[in-house]
């Protein structure tokens, strides 16, 4: 980037503010952005990031505040107007029509509606040339729903080339890649912007954030706390900025394993669709100690989680809670023999979205004492445990009458740990606790798993992120197409030992050494 | 042995196609709107609205053309009135789909009852007739069966082509079936959902009430209240039968219209004597039953049909 382009700024936001009732999610925040530069807009969850750009595409209209695209003020509240600014957003949750191919997703509103035909031999023609400009390989024919999720954000990106984006927002682009995908999403950003593009890179990955970026923007609270060159800072500073304190890893204490609570001998379960189910799995959860489920994702976790969660039974092999056979096993009983579950996916079956947190704190409990007494609901106990979990478990929210969905990921997750971690229970199935929170949620869901494993459950924790597994687990498993690596205790394997196995390589020698 | 005859005979093909012109109308205007997102349950109110609009305008002097558009017209009325309830407002589709069939249904009669205050049974038009194609309707059991129709029915079969067309080969279409599959893919292109929406529920409520007034300006040539008799709630059915895809509600409507002619035949002959006739009444219902339950196992619903999209909700 020379200096003469670099002066050039094509993006410029001018006091920005926007409250959503009494929630002020942004609080005058003023950005520019030059030609070629790559910002990232960093910050936590809730901390206003998404509502910015929404205002800066147009999905939003701010209630004050002007935005401004290569020198001319664009109208509020038009995405239209954006789009043809020449902005182009990748939204963190993707707006594309499943049953609908690559070429019409792109298509989409590029040509007049009221044209008497679509030229697809031209579209198609077009989306071949800038993906092999900008290196994003798909299939301009295949339906959507068939893609993965990375191929499926490489359309979301090939939509807004196709319309000439000068500026591309990313919002949380890396939240749903593997880090393969991700290594392919910053080479293609960087072509982007050797190509002349600017990118705002909306994140709260540290790692990220100093790898592709060239200027950090922190927001906080809705308000914007810093602003410096990526290579002037650190992730150190970066994460205090972000939070407002000194972050630190939590401190583990050496791990005092009891009894086995919960133990699958030689476990198969029936293949879910084209994720496999386990094959014959032998493993043990033990009374104080956390046990780590490392693997990419879609080899047979969801398998075990549902197991253990009571949502599947085993088709063989030997399932024992406390030394006991299992014979009925469903949700329910899994929640009545103190079974904890934090669900992988907490929008989805996690929680209600348009029930109340009082509602979803009792989503485990309502059918017994004290939640409710010979078929009747006891509100007034529910709502008084409710406001108990909100008070020690620290979810900021306006009440226990708000609707959940209005509550950030983290607050949200907060509201599950606390609905889970109350019964005391003694077994934890933690199923991506932190996928998608900020750094400071993070700390917190960490330091409650190792709180509990002091106190004697057993924790099961499963995560793609190996890092996480590392630092938290007492044993560590790796799971490669529904089977389990024997057990590797914490210190005796390095990632990329771990990464082998995660591969899928020597299972059939490994399984020979364990036994 | 009678079953084969009657198969093979080609008044049997030609009733097929008559009794599935409205069906044929009706579903299509289904199928616009479900595409877009919106569930009508209007559908049976405004095939009753349609019948009684079109006929209604023919017997006060109007040509049988402009009968077609009275009922249309009268039909989109409806459509609006579905439209600015379920898009903008977001109200139940449902809900709101069975008050337009109420309120359709008794406005269609307070109106017969204000035209017509004293007669006891209703008056007869001069209906479309059937208009042999040249050439083509020479062509055995094929030629009477589908060249000698009233020149409504080929209108039904000229529109599922075109709407096939406009759906699967302009952009407008693509914006339509991507309203109805992820609306906000749709906002994020700058496209304005409201108007897809409400465009397509306004067309095709049209296109239901023409499937009303065939009844009246083409099948007969009178209208009776009883006459729409839940050929709305087929077409809903017929929809999901063809897997919300033109060509294949086109065959669904003509399969069931098939069975309902075939049960009549089937009356007359022998084997009607010994079996109560209501069972041959119910057959193309229990067929129709089946051939959805088969049918639509693999059909892929639009994915936003019947979720409301409010613009800037959290």
């Amino acid at each position: 980037m020379t200096g003469a382009e670099a002066a050039q700024v094509v993006l410029r936001l001018d006091r920005i503010t926007k409250t959503f009732g009494k929630l002020v999610a942004n609080d005058a925040v003023s950005l520019s952005l030059h030609r070629g530069e790559v910002i990232a807009l960093l910050g936590e969850n809730g901390a206003g990031k998404t509502t910015l750009m929404n205002i800066l595409f147009g999905q939003y209209t701010a209630d004050s505040g002007a935005v401004e695209v290569f020198g001319r003020a664009l109208p509020p509240g038009n995405p239209r107007a954006a789009l043809d600014a020449g902005v182009g957003m990748v939204h963190q949750h993707f707006t594309l029509a499943d049953n609908m191919t690559v070429l019409e997703n792109v298509a989409l509103g590029t040509v007049p509606l009221w044209q008497p035909r679509l030229d697809r031999t031209a579209v198609r023609a077009r989306i071949t040339r800038l993906a092999d400009d900008f290196r994003l390989a798909v299939d301009p024919d295949a339906r959507v729903g068939t893609l993965t999720v990375g191929e499926r954000q490489r359309v979301e990106i090939l939509k807004a080339l196709y319309r000439e984006a000068r500026i591309l927002i990313l919002d949380e682009p890396t939240a749903v890649l593997t880090p393969q995908e991700t290594d392919d999403l910053f080479a293609t950003l960087r072509k982007a912007v050797a190509l002349g593009l600017s990118i705002v890179f909306i994140s709260h990955k540290l790692h990220e954030v100093m790898d592709i970026s060239d200027r950090v923007v922190i927001l906080r609270h809705g308000c914007l706390v810093g602003e410096m060159a990526t290579k002037d800072t650190d992730r150190h500073a970066l994460a205090a900025a972000m939070v407002g304190a000194e972050v630190s890893a939590p401190k583990v204490a050496p791990a005092a394993p009891g009894a086995a609570l919960l133990r699958l001998g030689e476990v198969s379960t029936p293949d879910q669709g084209n994720a496999p189910g386990l094959k014959s799995v032998s493993l043990a959860l033990r009374a104080g100690q956390i046990t780590g489920l490392a693997g990419v994702s879609g080899n047979g976790q969801a398998a075990l989680a549902d197991l253990i969660g009571g949502l599947c039974a085993p088709t063989t092999g030997q399932f024992d809670l406390d030394g006991a056979n299992v014979a009925q096993w469903s949700p329910r009983t899994a929640v009545q023999s103190g079974i904890a579950r934090i669900p992988e996916d907490r929008h989805k079956t996690g929680t209600i979205a348009d029930f109340n947190l009082t509602e979803n704190a009792i989503l485990e409990s309502y059918h017994t004492a004290p939640m409710s007494n010979h078929g009747w609901m006891n509100w007034a106990r529910a709502e008084a445990a409710t406001e108990e979990i909100i008070a020690r478990y620290d979810v900021r929210c306006p009440g226990p009458d708000t609707r959940i969905r209005l509550l950030s990921g983290g607050n949200m997750q907060k509201l599950i740990l606390g609905r889970v971690l109350e019964a005391a229970p003694r077994i934890i199935l933690a199923n991506q606790p932190v996928r998608g929170l900020d750094i400071g949620a993070v700390n917190y869901v960490h330091s409650q798993l190792l709180a509990a494993r002091a106190r004697g459950a057993a924790v099961l924790l499963i995560s793609e992120d190996l890092d996480e597994i590392m630092a938290l687990s007492d044993v560590i498993h790796v799971i490669s197409e529904g089977r389990l690596s024997p057990e590797f205790a914490r210190g005796t394997m390095a990632p990329a030992d771990l990464g082998v196995w995660m591969a899928g390589h020597g299972f059939d020698e490994g399984l020979a050494h364990a036994s | 042995m009678d079953i084969l005859d009657i198969l093979l005979s080609a008044s049997f093909w030609a009733a097929a196609i008559r009794i599935a012109s409205p069906l044929i109308f009706a579903t299509l205007g289904e199928l616009i709107c479900e595409r877009a997102g919106v569930l009508n349950l209007g559908i049976e109110g405004i095939m009753v609205a349609g019948a009684f609009a079109g006929w209604m305008a023919v017997y006060s002097g109007t040509g049988l053309w402009t009968g077609v558009m009275v009922a249309m017209v009268v039909g989109m009325a409806f459509g609006l009135i579905h439209s600015v309830l379920t898009v903008p407002f977001g109200l139940s589709q449902h809900v709101v789909g069975l008050g337009v069939t109420l309120l359709a249904t008794s406005s269609t009669y307070y109106a017969y009852r204000l035209a017509l205050p004293e007669v006891t049974s209703p008056p007869k038009i001069t209906a479309f007739q059937p208009f042999e194609i040249p050439i083509l309707s020479d062509i055995p059991l094929l030629g009477p069966a589908l060249f000698a129709q009233t020149p409504m029915t080929y209108l039904a079969f000229v529109l599922v082509g075109l709407v096939s067309i406009v759906l699967y080969r302009t952009p407008l279409g693509l914006a339509l079936r991507a309203a109805g599959e992820n609306p906000s893919a749709v906002a994020a292109q700058g496209l304005s959902v409201t108007g897809i929406r409400m465009g397509a529920v306004i067309v095709g409520s049209g296109f239901m009430a023409m499937g009303g007034a065939f009844l009246t300006m083409s099948a007969f040539d009178s209208f009776f209240f009883e006459m729409v008799n839940g050929r709305g709630w087929i077409c809903i059915a017929l929809v999901v039968f063809g897997a919300w895809k033109p060509g294949k509600a086109l065959l669904g409507a003509v399969l069931f219209a098939a069975f309902d002619a075939l049960q009549i035949r089937v009356q007359q002959t022998p084997l009607g004597a010994d079996i109560p006739y209501q069972i041959f009444l119910m057959t193309p219902y229990v067929l129709s039953i089946l051939a959805l339950i088969v049918m639509s196992r693999r059909a892929e619903v639009p994915g936003a049909l019947m979720v409301p999209f409010n613009k800037g909700e959290r």
